[in-house]
């Protein structure tokens, strides 16, 4: 049952994928990524990653398609059709040449399967990390970190580092953004104060507040 | 046969969605467009890792009594934060759309560096 539905949603992922390589209206677009971000966090609940499904489904489905509506709303929705056939041609047999070598890449036989737990990517540290969290058998002491959710765990103590270089990113780009569209700003109103001139669009307010909150947010998750 | 299928049919999807995304980066000129394209990569490498980190028959890594086998929580908290990295690389470049619709008119990359070049 899991592995038919696995197969049903991953299908589905790489349809949206390819309807959104041939939309040209950036809305549909848009939400066409908003549907693709949710099927991928189902994904997620079937691979047993239900922390990362949460995540994906609050920013990449929800923050992300906001961002990308308010974008839309300032540079128009209609993105203009390509002008020679070449532009499409290229990139696409580039595409299958790079694509072909990696499925012939995938079929080496020491390539891990499905599920295997005897997979290099399960040999190291996450067992140890397990052995940490989970009680041993007959020794009913408290763990070591004692928080049930094993991921919280590890996030929290053996990669508390990549946290702290996650905030300082979400840090750096709020401040990009604030930079980049305060600016915009102030030189508008700059240009107000020497004379009226024409077809000033108001700027949203919006935009700013969003990035905050995302900033806000994003270290919880 | 099937075996080998089902055992790499993750991949494989994984393989498809990547070479979309990097497809729509290089192929459209609209850049709101391109940026959809990696979001679309950045995804199919997630989904790439998290398949890496499950083990048949194992569940959700939450510790529960009677419980054995759990799923590898590693790539679970690396992706986790790759995520949120995502979006905010996301927002940054929307911003830097923002201004360019500003400054040029339009977000057509052939349109902006027709203008670049005559000035």
């Amino acid at each position: 049952m899991e592995g038919i539905l696995n197969i049903i949603l991953l299908g589905g992922m790489a349809v949206t994928a390819i309807a959104i390589a041939k939309m040209r209206n950036l809305f549909v677009v848009t939400m066409l990524s908003g549907i693709y971000s949710l099927l991928s966090a189902g994904i997620f609940v079937l691979l047993d990653a239900v922390d990362v499904a949460f995540t994906e489904a609050a920013v990449g489905a929800g923050i992300t398609t906001v961002l990308f509506l308010s974008t839309l709303i300032l540079v128009g929705r209609e993105a203009k059709p390509r002008q020679f056939r070449m532009q499409a041609i290229l990139p696409f047999l580039l595409v299958l040449a790079v694509g072909a070598g990696l499925i012939f890449a995938s079929l080496d036989p020491n390539m891990p399967r499905f599920g295997d737990p005897n997979s290099p990517a399960n040999q190291r540290l996450a067992p140890e990390f397990l052995a940490d969290s989970v009680p041993q058998v007959g020794n009913e002491a408290p763990t070591r970190v004692g928080i049930p959710n094993i991921v919280t765990t590890t996030l929290a103590s053996y990669r508390g580092y990549d946290t702290l270089g996650e905030v300082v990113v979400i840090f750096t780009a709020g401040i990009a953004v604030l930079i980049l569209l305060g600016a915009a700003r102030r030189r508008r109103e700059d240009e107000e104060l020497e004379g009226p001139e024409t077809g000033a669009k108001p700027e949203p307010p919006k935009e700013d507040s969003r990035m905050a909150d995302a900033s806000k947010e994003a270290p919880g998750s | 046969m099937t075996d080998l299928i089902i055992g790499l049919y993750n991949y494989w999807i994984v393989i498809i969605l990547m070479m979309v995304g990097f497809y729509i980066v290089m192929s459209r000129q609209n850049l709101v467009k391109s940026l959809i394209g990696l979001n679309i990569f950045q995804t199919s490498v997630f989904i790439l890792y998290i398949t890496l980190g499950k083990v048949t028959g194992g569940t959700a890594p939450i510790l529960e009594k009677g419980i054995k086998l759990y799923s590898n929580p590693l790539p679970h908290v690396l992706i986790l934060t790759a995520i949120v990295v995502g979006v905010s690389t996301t927002a940054l470049g929307l911003a830097l759309v923002v201004r360019i619709k500003e400054a040029y008119g339009t977000i057509e990359e052939n349109e902006i560096n027709r203008m670049d070049n005559e000035s």
